[in-house]
């Protein structure tokens, strides 16, 4: 890590991560929603937590934070044993669940007021007008919770999450819903953040917040199937894409779908990608409709092409 | 000029990396055991809480002073029954055959149950008292001679009328059947003194209630079923409402402990409770006259504990309903015998046994004894603990169940 010194790190911590845990594992029921998950999140980075709906991402996260309680696995968070040190990891985390769940009934200043009061916040009033201004809701701090509307409730939850200063942040899908400019100012504040030392550990569904982040993770059905950086991940993937321009596109991809290694055929625009795991595979399938009015690059596959085959291979497995 | 030190919230602003280095340099200092432990300030960050979502909520907050009101009218009138095997001490002077056939008839009457015998008068004073008999009946030393002489001789009986409707079909009773016992043994040269009046002279000393005015029993124990009813009610939506709204969850994320949060969520409504036990009190005096003998002060007192029991309990109830329909069911699941076998309805000495031994589990039961001990009789401190007690254990089960059934986390 560059300028920042992680200097602070928790005596129990390994020197630089935030969150070190393995085998994590839960099951409601018979069903195992998550399976096995090892994660290593160093402190200070921004961390992608990417995976179908249903795939245990909200499950994983709770047990981090000692709202669930992991069936097997082990780990630490800041330093502290996820499964013995429940209270002391509540205090130095600060968790922005996938649902509002602040108090409708409370104005904005009420609701950061009693989260600063339950953390025992020093210089408390100081605290709550800062973060109101840190984050532009000091002129709405009246206003009650639940009149909000949804990207302002994501701004107050994320300052009611801050305010206690964290040094870990675990966000659930927080830009769900929310517009691409207030989406665009989150991330910034994200970065911020980071910048000053705090780790975040963010949920989302978009690919250009994946690609914001420093290093990410993808579950599917509770298993973790691929993690490291956008190029790492990219690199570590089978996938072969290629591009095609020209005319009926349609008229083509209703021939390629189907045939032997032809795994995803997805139209852009004016551009169809075609791609598989099987890249011989794949141009020979392609080689049988090749015409001269197309023109056919090997593109590079995008995460979300990634993503999409990996979880088809894992329904694959789990099936 | 001195410059003048503005002492509210200074803010100095260093570098954010700072602040968390200063706030984990206070960390090493206290011991990790420190926040498992009950604390004050998050105790009153959900109180405060509590009062201001009451504030905001204002039909809740009109039926908590509404139901009072509205009740004190619908309970004006009387509510009757005919309860029998009342507790009653005898005090026997005169052992003569007389007495003893009349002792013999009361020891068969289906009304009195002679639990004790007692010889002095200040014994007799102290049942009576602390309400453990009804009735202590009080057959003179010159009995036996007085009736043969035919004196009518008078028989006290001490009646305790708190509540009118327990003890007037008891007296009633008890004239018949003198008149039947000694009808039969009043023979041949002893008939005469059957007479018109009957042998002996019935002398009923009504205590506490001396003109039995129903609304004196009723109106105290009125206290009792609002604080119940509404008490129970709203604590019982108090938790199962953070989770319908999944406020629980961001709570849970919290270092809050499961104490704080019961303790934040009661100590709001006991003001409420309060306002109402005022609201009683007052329309007691001024509408229906209830004489208030014993200390209010007591009855401010006692009152605590029973609204902390009934909170508690509807605490509980909320940790145990999935949702808040189930929390009101439950609610009202306590409510029912609570208003049913309580006293409040039908005179507790007039219930069967078993419905007597739901009685004495439900706080309600002591508390109307309690209540009417203290304005009607005057009752201490030291008459009133015994009832005092049952109360103690109950607000101490309710708020353990309460406590241990509070899920920490979302499992
Ligand atoms: N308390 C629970 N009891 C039973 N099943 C549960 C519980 N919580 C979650 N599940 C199940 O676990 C699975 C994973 O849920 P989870 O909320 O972790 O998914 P997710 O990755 O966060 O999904 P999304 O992207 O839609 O938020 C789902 O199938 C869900 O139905
Ligand atoms: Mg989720």
């Amino acid at each position: 890590m560059g300028t920042a010194p992680l200097t602070l790190s928790s005596a129990a911590a390994p020197a630089g991560l935030a969150i070190d845990v393995s085998g994590i594992t839960k099951r409601f029921g018979p069903k195992t929603v998550v399976n096995a998950v090892d994660l290593q999140v160093r402190r200070g980075e921004i961390y992608g937590f990417l995976g179908p709906n249903g795939s245990g991402k909200t499950t994983f996260i709770r047990m981090l934070c000692g709202l669930l309680t992991p069936d097997s696995g082990q780990g630490t968070c800041l330093g502290y044993d996820v499964l013995t040190q429940q209270a002391e990891i509540k205090r130095h985390v600060g968790y922005m669940t996938q649902r509002f769940s602040h108090y409708e009934d409370l104005s904005i200043r009420e609701n950061l007021d009693f989260v600063a009061r339950i953390y025992a916040v020093p210089a408390r009033a100081a605290a709550v007008q800062r973060s109101l201004d840190r984050l532009g809701l000091a002129r709405r701090s009246h206003q009650l919770a639940g009149q909000l509307s949804g990207g302002w409730k994501q701004r107050l939850a994320l300052a009611a999450c801050l305010i206690h200063e964290p040094q870990l942040l675990l966000l659930d899908e927080p830009t769900a819903g929310v517009d691409p400019k207030a989406r665009r100012e989150f991330w910034d504040e994200i970065h911020r953040l980071a910048s000053e030392g705090l780790t975040v550990l963010i949920t989302t569904h978009y690919m250009d917040e994946a690609e914001r982040c420093h290093r990410l993770a993808y579950l599917a059905y509770g298993k973790l199937l691929t993690h490291g950086t956008v190029a790492e991940v990219v690199a570590a993937s089978p996938l072969t894409t290629w591009i095609v321009t020209g005319p009926q596109l349609q008229a083509i991809s209703a021939v390629l779908r189907g045939r032997p290694g032809v795994e995803q055929v997805v139209a852009f625009g004016n551009t169809l990608h075609v791609s598989g795991r099987d890249a011989r595979q794949l141009e020979a399938s392609l080689a049988a409709v090749q015409t001269s009015a197309h023109t056919w690059t090997l593109g590079k596959a995008s995460l979300e092409d990634i993503f999409i085959s990996l979880m088809d291979g894992a329904k694959d497995n789990f099936s | 000029m001195a410059p003048r030190i503005i002492s509210h919230e200074v803010t100095i602003t260093p570098h954010p990396r700072a602040r968390l280095r200063s706030a984990r340099a206070a960390d090493v200092t206290r011991p990790a055991a420190a926040m498992r432990r009950f604390t004050l300030y998050r105790l009153w960050a959900i109180v405060l809480k509590e009062f201001i979502q009451m504030r905001r909520d204002r039909v809740t907050f009109g039926m908590m002073i509404g139901i009072p009101l509205l009740q004190l009218t619908l309970f004006g009138f009387a509510i009757n029954s005919d309860p029998r095997h009342l507790p009653t001490a005898l005090r026997i002077a005169d052992h003569g055959p007389w007495a003893r056939s009349l002792v013999a008839a009361l020891r068969q009457s289906d009304y009195f149950a002679i639990v004790r015998e007692t010889e002095t008068e200040a014994e007799a004073a102290q049942l009576l008292q602390r309400g453990e008999v009804q009735f202590v009946i009080n057959i003179p030393e010159d009995f036996s001679r007085r009736l043969l002489r035919g004196e009518r001789p008078a028989v006290l009986v001490e009646a305790d009328a708190t509540d009118p409707a327990a003890t007037g079909p008891a007296i009633a009773a008890a004239r018949v059947l003198a008149t039947n016992v000694f009808d039969r043994d009043l023979t041949g040269p002893l008939a005469h003194l059957r007479g018109q009046a009957g042998p002996v002279d019935f002398q009923i000393h009504a205590l506490y209630n001396p003109e039995n005015i129903t609304q004196y029993n009723v109106v105290p124990g009125l206290m009792g079923v609002v604080l119940t009813m509404t008490m129970v009610i709203i604590t019982a939506l108090a938790i199962t409402r953070e989770r319908e709204r999944g406020t629980m969850e961001n709570l849970l994320a919290t270092p809050v402990r499961p104490f704080e949060v019961m303790i934040g969520k009661i100590l709001p409504y006991i003001a409420v409770g309060y306002i109402q036990v005022t609201l009683i009190l007052l329309a007691s005096h001024f509408f229906f006259h209830v004489p208030m003998v014993g200390s209010l002060l007591l009855v401010y007192g006692v009152s605590f504990l029973f609204i902390a029991a009934n909170l508690a309990m509807g605490i509980t109830f909320s940790t145990l309903a999935q949702n808040q329909l189930q929390a009101v069911q439950m609610a009202f699941f306590f409510f029912l015998p609570s208003i049913l076998l309580s006293g409040f309805m039908f005179p507790f000495r007039g219930m069967p046994e078993w419905a007597q031994a739901i009685g004495s589990c439900l706080p309600l039961t002591h508390f109307l004894r309690i209540i009417r001990g203290i304005l009607l009789k005057g009752n201490g401190p030291a008459e009133i603990t015994s009832e005092m007690l049952p109360l103690l254990t109950f607000l101490a089960i309710a708020m353990a169940v309460g406590v241990k059934r509070y899920r920490q986390t979302l499992d």
